[in-house]
């Protein structure tokens, strides 16, 4: 009896076979066929969709990866700040979100105040400095809370992984509920200037200004950070401090000014992303803060940890996860869309457990 | 007593932890405290008109059931040195599948309408089962990764049901009805019946973890927390440990959930959203991470507060009703900056500080209670000084302050991706 409860918790614990090639292949070939069977069903046979297959309402299937594409832009911008600052210094940064939504809300105040209405302006009423001027508010406003927060309550923490992430979690409480009491739980949008507003046409599909707009912001700060990490000095030390943050200290370089730059540099991104999402594809209410903080964490799962690159093709690939997902589950089941975010985590996870670009620190 | 025998302690590792003396003190001071807690709500039970009702009928049973579901976190922190975020999940999915199974109509859901005994297996069968899958998922993974990718689950969950309506939707499940003996909420004879099976679920769920703690398996695990590279060279598979010790946390969460679905009965994504995720984290980390019995006195305090904060006048006026979470989130930031090992490892100086705020807002709430503004003041003196004595007999009775300090030490040091071989 002992023998066979030993033998089966060898089993279950898995202590043979523990060198299995069969089972990565057969995990390969499984994806592969999943990923198949997708592409089939999406581009022929999506019966009962609210899209239809693709070869049957092709200007459907562009509107939708014109879809992915404004999202992942989105997810970007936001997972970008929360990656950048995990690689560096080893922060999960929880109240990503609630900046992400201050931001947002700031710039919603603001934005009202410039136009002098209480409640969501007519778009034709906002001028130019009415949508960028609140902008730049909200973005600064949480680039110092963020540079407070790193200063008062992390800095001191460096190293101590797992209390910086209990630490902002517990800031994120404390901003998330000081929201919810200031600005009221009342969902209510920023409105784009009216020159991004309006629509064009092709193949009988209007598609919005704005969606190029924000795929434009997000590639113009795709840019701004590679030629940031890649071609000057701040950004050879963060890479350097990626790497290896003890060998930069010793040369003499000053770590503790380069994590400020960087947590600024991220909380500035967090605001950009409230403010531009705010603006096109989410109204700024309570939850939205957990929402986008899920955004950012599937990202970088997705992509692997403290990669730009990571971070580019996780947003790509979740952006496209939840754009296609509504549109071409059957109609009945559309509402089961949540689930294929589980499922490309799953999957990722399953063949490269630290995302698609990350390695091992 | 039993306690003071079980060992097992985390801080009984090799490599400059210590001796466990301070775990293994400060424990038997936590169990003590939170033992006469219970005395307290059981003899209410029996002499009803000493105590108010409320105490044990809201804040007793909610604080043990709560703490079932805060000992998973504590149970996976502790001996698998995993901070998982999806045990809010865990009893959710549990919590749902009774509903869905027991309701018999008029309320959102399957209303499947089956003997509740069956859907309490279902429920629990289901949790584990999915458990299983989500904790091999993750279980490559360890330290912050783990960390966010269980939060991630949580958070999709909370979508899930929000968003599908044949199972809840937003609204949530209504009417979920409780096995017979438990007996409707507006007997008035009832909710004690509610407390004992909810004190002996979290007396059996404390034995069991203690006892797996014990077991190869048990031990392999807290094997695995400290060197992960080290066991797979022994030949012992890592992740399988992760995976199995995760599935044993949602089974412990999904009792917690059933439990839950009882007392409210009712379940509504709300409650799985990530407010209800960092609440049983927040009990979690007011009773320490590390400690077992942490768990339950963390959701007593927790709950304590909830209820009775806003008894106390001074209080009330300052922090309206829904500000309660602000004090929450200080709570929280105050004990991880200044005591990281929770109310049951706390610092001399600090700690007695710290200890004798909780002190003071707890009996002034409960003076409050009783006797109005008066009790509240009085109250308050009485909890501070009781405070800053029991913060004292603590140090007294822990003289290795910082084992348990190493060993959270260990736990943040090991945070980092990378511990943990790439298999193949």
């Amino acid at each position: 009896m002992t023998t066979v409860m030993t033998g089966a918790v060898n089993v279950l614990l898995g202590r043979r076979g523990r060198h299995v090639p069969w089972q990565r292949a057969a995990t390969r070939l499984l994806i592969t066929a999943a990923i198949v069977f997708v592409l089939v069903w999406i581009i022929f046979l999506a019966g009962n969709t609210s899209n239809g297959p693709a070869v049957s309402a092709p200007s459907d299937f562009l509107k939708s990866i014109l879809n992915a594409l404004t999202i992942s832009g989105l997810y970007f911008i936001v997972a970008s700040g929360f990656t950048l600052v995990f690689g560096l210094m080893r922060t999960v940064q929880m109240a990503h979100g609630s900046l992400f939504l201050l931001a947002g809300y700031f710039a919603l105040e603001y934005q009202l105040d410039f136009v002098g209405v209480t409640a969501t302006p007519d778009r034709n009423q906002v001028a130019w400095a009415d949508w960028w001027l609140p902008l730049v508010i909200g973005v600064v406003v949480v680039s110092g809370l963020g540079l407070f927060i790193q200063q008062v309550f992390l800095r001191w923490n460096q190293g101590q992984d797992l209390r910086q992430a209990l630490i902002t979690i517990a800031i994120s409480i404390v901003l998330g509920d000081q929201m919810i009491q200031h600005f009221g739980g009342v969902a209510e949008p920023i409105t784009f200037t009216h020159e991004i507003h309006g629509y064009v046409e092709f193949i009988g599909i209007r598609y919005g200004i704005h969606q190029f707009f924000v795929i434009g912001m997000a590639l113009g700060v795709g840019g701004f950070l590679w030629l940031l990490l890649k071609k000057t000095r701040t950004g050879m030390v963060i890479r350097a401090g990626v790497d290896d943050t003890p060998m930069v200290q010793a040369l003499g370089i000053n770590v503790q000014k380069v994590f400020a730059v960087a947590f600024v540099l991220g909380s500035a991104l967090a605001g950009l992303g409230g403010v531009i999402a705010g603006s096109s594809v989410t109204s700024l209410s309570p939850g939205v803060d957990g929402q986008w903080l899920l955004h950012s964490l599937v990202v970088v799962i997705i992509g692997g940890m403290g990669s730009l690159g990571g971070a580019a093709a996780g947003s790509l690939l979740y952006g496209v996860v939840t754009a296609f997902a509504p549109a071409y589950l059957p109609t009945d089941y559309a509402y089961y869309s949540i689930i294929a975010t589980f499922v490309i985590l799953a999957l990722v996870l399953a063949m490269r457990p630290y995302g698609l670009f990350g390695r091992p620190a | 007593m039993i306690l003071t025998r079980l060992r097992g302690d985390p801080g009984e590792t090799p490599g400059g932890v210590g001796s466990g003396d301070y775990a293994r003190n400060t424990r038997k001071l936590a169990a003590a405290l939170f033992v006469a807690l219970v005395l307290v709500g059981v003899f209410q039970a029996i002499t009803p008109g000493v105590f108010r009702h409320y105490f044990v009928d809201v804040v007793m049973t909610r604080s043990l059931l709560f703490g079932v579901a805060a000992a998973s976190i504590v149970f996976l922190s502790a001996f698998g040195g995993m901070i998982s975020l999806a045990q809010t999940l865990m009893y959710g999915v549990c919590a749902f599948t009774v509903g869905n199974a027991v309701t018999t109509g008029g309320s959102k859901g399957l209303n499947l309408g089956w003997n509740p005994w069956v859907g309490v297996a279902l429920g629990i069968g289901v949790t584990t089962a999915l458990g299983f899958v989500m904790g091999l998922i993750a279980s490559r993974s360890s330290g912050l990764y783990y960390l966010m990718i269980t939060l991630a689950y949580g958070v999709i969950g909370f979508y899930f049901f929000g968003q599908v309506t044949v199972l809840s939707g937003f609204g949530g499940v209504n009417q979920v009805r409780a096995p017979a003996f438990i007996g409707e909420p507006t007997d008035a004879t009832n909710p004690e019946r509610l407390f004992f099976t909810v004190l002996v679920v979290s007396v059996v769920v404390y034995l069991l973890l203690r006892y797996v703690s014990r077991t190869p398996f048990g031990l392999a695990l807290q094997g695995v927390r400290d060197d992960p590279v080290r066991m797979n060279s022994l030949g012992f598979n890592v992740a399988m440990h992760r995976t199995w010790a995760f599935t044993l946390a949602a089974f412990i969460a999904s009792l917690g959930g059933v439990l839950y679905v009882w007392e409210q009965r009712a379940i509504s994504p709300t409650t799985i959203s990530l407010v209800g995720i960092l609440n049983l984290l927040i009990m979690a980390i007011i009773g320490g991470v590390l400690v077992l019995e942490g768990a339950w006195l963390g959701a007593f305090i927790y709950i304590a507060l909830e209820n009775y904060v806003r008894n106390v006048v001074f209080l009330n006026n300052w922090i309206e009703e829904a500000r309660f979470r602000t004090l929450a989130g200080a709570i929280v930031l105050v004990l991880v900056l200044a005591c990281p090992d929770g109310v049951v490892g706390l610092r001399k100086v600090r700690g007695a500080v710290t200890l004798s705020l909780i002190g003071a807002a707890v009996w002034g709430t409960v003076g409050g209670l009783q006797e109005g503004d008066r009790g509240a003041i009085a109250g308050v003196i009485v909890g501070a000084v009781a405070g800053i004595g029991a913060a004292g007999l603590v140090g007294w009775l822990a003289g290795h302050r910082d084992t348990a300090r190493g060993v959270w030490s260990r736990l943040l040091a090991t945070g980092r991706p990378g511990q943990v071989p790439a298999r193949n």
